[in-house]
């Protein structure tokens, strides 16, 4: 047996690696991107004995997990929590029809929005596909879970969501690795119209699903990942999900003196549940992200007896993540206080990169939309160029999810306001702008699209994008008139021609598409890229 | 033995190939360890932090509690202030003293190395000026590294171990570069003890 320092995302890779893994795939997103990079990385890849690649977006990286585990094999598709929004028609449809070789769906969410725009709980999307969802406490647990959950996938044909938060995806600890199990064989399956979701099968399968959840209850009371610790002092117990088991033996030093039910597995495994109920008056639920648990455990009227604890009683913040200090005073130890703070440390915001082509983009786009800021504005997206939403560009007007940027121009420019501008970073153009884009052109709308592209997906740490080097292809394509579909480089140098060049699309009254095309000063930095970064690379 | 660590600084400082030195040598003499970092939209010339524990005794959280670090080691003074509550009241601060001002309003430069002063245990490194005596300006968080190295708890040939492990993929006059400003980093640590 060896030992390994890694993070959370890394040793769930290791651990699918080692259980026989065939194909990773995902679109990157923090805190969920080191997981397919990981599999990237890895000989067994390299050597092409593992496909993994970044895919357009979540919603293909699952079906593409899901043909491969069709095909007998064991897949993975990996995402950040609202990647499983892009991703959740393919998510909710592959419960029903079930898999054949084993399905992971890694989902990594982001509480406390470090790096994103919400906080959802991604267990609450297994209510929605009634489908088992494990919870790793930590990162041993994180590469233990691939072999338990592919089996567990195998045995009953269902996809499993593994549930990571940011501070175990970020964070190393030593892990020892277990032994290597070969990959499947290739072995299409038999029953074929399990596959094919006409009403007439869905009916017969989804009757299957609801069957199967006591099958998944009774795996759950058996769960290696989930476990009732008893202890000496019953006044209350507590429910700890996921890392929140961690937190407890922090503050109690390793050694709870009141009972608690580590949970690692969903659905929540009653029987053990009934056992803490029976002990204890009070009970008190931790858990990252939305109070999935407490609100259940509560019911609605609220049961009288035990009284519930948690983040919607207010013994735990409603919002952002735990922490020893939240936990701690949950448990009602004392405060443990440090030094006080010091007013000298002043906010210090992320900010675009010294030579960030976007900074130039931002700069034209300032000056061309001078004189119309009154009606005009810039709906941007997900990406680094975000930042441009922040002094001293203060260039964007929105930025609401992957995609939207577009669609929603075309949306305010229907309305009847002009100047509708999108400002869009290449990689999010591939993985849903250019849907919108279609839309435009069918509706022949009065729109400019930005396109920044620095032919990399910057944000996360220079990933491929999926349309490099072909954008103005996929822009023709889609139908974007030659003469409206202009290419510039965003360069100090050239700013008043980009301004005069960004001024003339604005002024025609249909959708023009302008390609603002400058390598990231990050990836740059770095020099040629290695054959192993492309995209679909093995 | 138990360290709680706090590293502070600005994205693109190297403050993760500290944490990797700190976590190969810890890992090398069989401690127990946790080390959680900050990726994504945060790294981008903004705030970056990282929390590293080891110790003899099994860890729990990847998270060191509030009140309880041993040592806060900052690659910048500022940012070095910005984690005090996480120390405790007789913890260290070790700290680069020199500023990386990428924002309007970053205060003034003496109120910030006036408060450090006033901390009961606190070294303000020039280690800028040392990066450039080993070689390159890039060393200097190996230099702070080495300057911190009285409240690590680790034997300096561990962490030489953890740098030459941590940087085995490079040009091997980089390893040599990194070696040189953790040694002075060391030195000046002896004369200000």
């Amino acid at each position: 047996m060896s030992t390994r320092l890694l993070l959370g995302d890394e040793a769930l890779a290791q651990g699918a690696i080692d259980a026989g893994l065939s194909g990773a795939f995902g679109y990157p997103g923090t805190p969920s991107t080191e997981i397919t990079e990981y599999v990237q990385r890895s000989p067994e890849a390299r050597s092409g004995a593992i496909r993994s690649h970044w895919t357009a977006n979540e919603k293909t990286a699952v079906e593409t997990a899901l043909g491969m585990c069709y095909a007998g094999k064991r897949a993975m598709a990996s995402m950040k929590h609202v990647g499983l929004n892009v991703a959740a028609d393919p998510f909710i449809n592959a419960a029903i029809s079930g898999t054949n070789g084993g399905l992971l769906i890694n989902v990594a969410d982001d509480p406390s929005m470090h790096s994103s725009q919400n906080e959802q709980d991604s267990r609450l999307y297994t209510e929605i596909a009634l489908v088992p969802c494990i919870e790793p406490a930590n990162q041993q647990e994180a590469y233990d879970v691939p072999a338990y959950a592919f089996d567990f996938s195998e045995r009953h044909r269902i996809p499993v969501l593994v549930r990571l938060t940011t501070r175990l995806a970020h964070s190393r600890a030593p892990i020892t690795l277990g032994s290597k199990r070969p990959q499947n064989e290739l072995s299409a399956p038999t029953d074929r119209e399990r596959f094919i979701l006409l009403p007439s099968n869905a009916r017969r399968s989804y009757e299957r699903l609801i069957r199967q959840q006591r099958d998944f209850l009774r795996e759950s009371e058996a769960s290696p990942f989930n476990r009732l610790v008893e202890g000496t002092d019953t006044s209350f117990g507590v429910i700890a999900c996921g890392i929140a088991y961690n937190y407890v033996l922090e503050v109690t030093g390793g050694a709870p003196r009141f009972p608690v039910l580590k949970v690692g597995q969903y659905p929540l495994p009653l029987a053990a549940v009934e056992r803490l109920f029976a002990q204890c008056s009070e009970i008190l639920v931790l858990e990252e992200g939305y109070p999935y648990v407490e609100s259940k455990l509560l019911g609605s009227p609220p049961r009288p007896s035990p009284r519930i604890r948690g983040r919607l009683s207010g013994d735990v913040p409603r919002t952002g993540e735990l922490s020893p200090r939240s936990v701690a005073s949950a448990l009602g130890f004392p405060e443990v206080h440090g030094l006080p703070a010091s007013s000298a440390a002043v906010s210090r915001p992320p900010s675009l990169c010294p030579g960030c082509p976007h900074a130039d983009t931002c700069r034209v786009l300032n000056d061309a939309l001078a004189t119309r800021r009154e009606t005009g504005r810039i709906f941007s997206d997900i990406g680094c160029y975000t930042l441009g939403a922040l002094p001293p560009y203060s260039a964007i007007d929105t930025c609401i999810e992957m995609g939207a940027s577009i669609t929603m121009a075309k949306g305010a420019s229907d309305a009847g306001l002009r100047p509708a501008i999108a400002l869009i970073g290449d990689s999010t153009f591939a993985h849903s702008g250019m849907t919108g884009l279609l839309d435009c052109v069918n509706e022949n709308t009065d729109v400019t699209i930005v396109i920044v592209d620095n032919s990399t997906v910057a944000m996360t740490g220079g990933q491929t994008s999926s349309a490099e080097r072909r954008l103005v292809a996929i822009c023709e394509g889609i139908g974007v008139q030659p003469a409206h579909l202009r290419v510039i480089e965003p360069l100090p140098g050239r700013h008043a021609e980009n301004v005069a060049i960004l001024e003339e699309e604005i002024s025609h009254a249909g959708p023009s598409v302008i390609i603002a095309r400058r390598e990231c000063i990050q990836t740059l930095k770095r020099g040629p890229r290695r054959p192993a970064d492309k995209g679909g690379g093995k | 033995m138990k360290r709680d660590i706090i590293l502070a600084g600005v994205g693109g400082q190297g403050l993760l190939s500290i944490a990797a030195v700190l976590g190969d040598a810890a890992l090398g003499l069989g401690l127990h360890l946790r080390q959680c970092e900050v990726h994504g939209m945060a790294q981008r010339g903004g705030v970056v932090q990282s929390h590293i524990r080891y110790s003899d005794a099994p860890l729990y959280s990847d998270l060191v509690r509030e009140g309880t670090a041993d040592l806060i080691l900052s690659l910048e003074p500022m940012e070095s202030l910005r984690y005090l509550p996480f120390l405790r009241p007789d913890g260290a601060l070790v700290t680069n003293s020199l500023p990386v001002k990428n924002i309007p309003d970053y205060p003034d430069l003496d109120r910030i190395l006036g408060e450090i002063r006033r901390l009961p245990r606190h070294r303000i490194v020039d280690a800028a000026i040392m990066a450039e005596q080993a070689g390159s300006p890039q060393s200097a968080n190996l230099v702070l590294l080495g300057a911190a190295t009285p409240f690590l708890g680790l034997a300096e040939d561990s962490l030489e171990a953890g740098i030459r492990s941590v940087f085995a993929g490079k040009d091997p006059r980089i390893v040599e570069t990194n070696l040189r400003g953790f040694r002075l980093g060391v030195e000046a640590a002896r004369h200000a003890a």
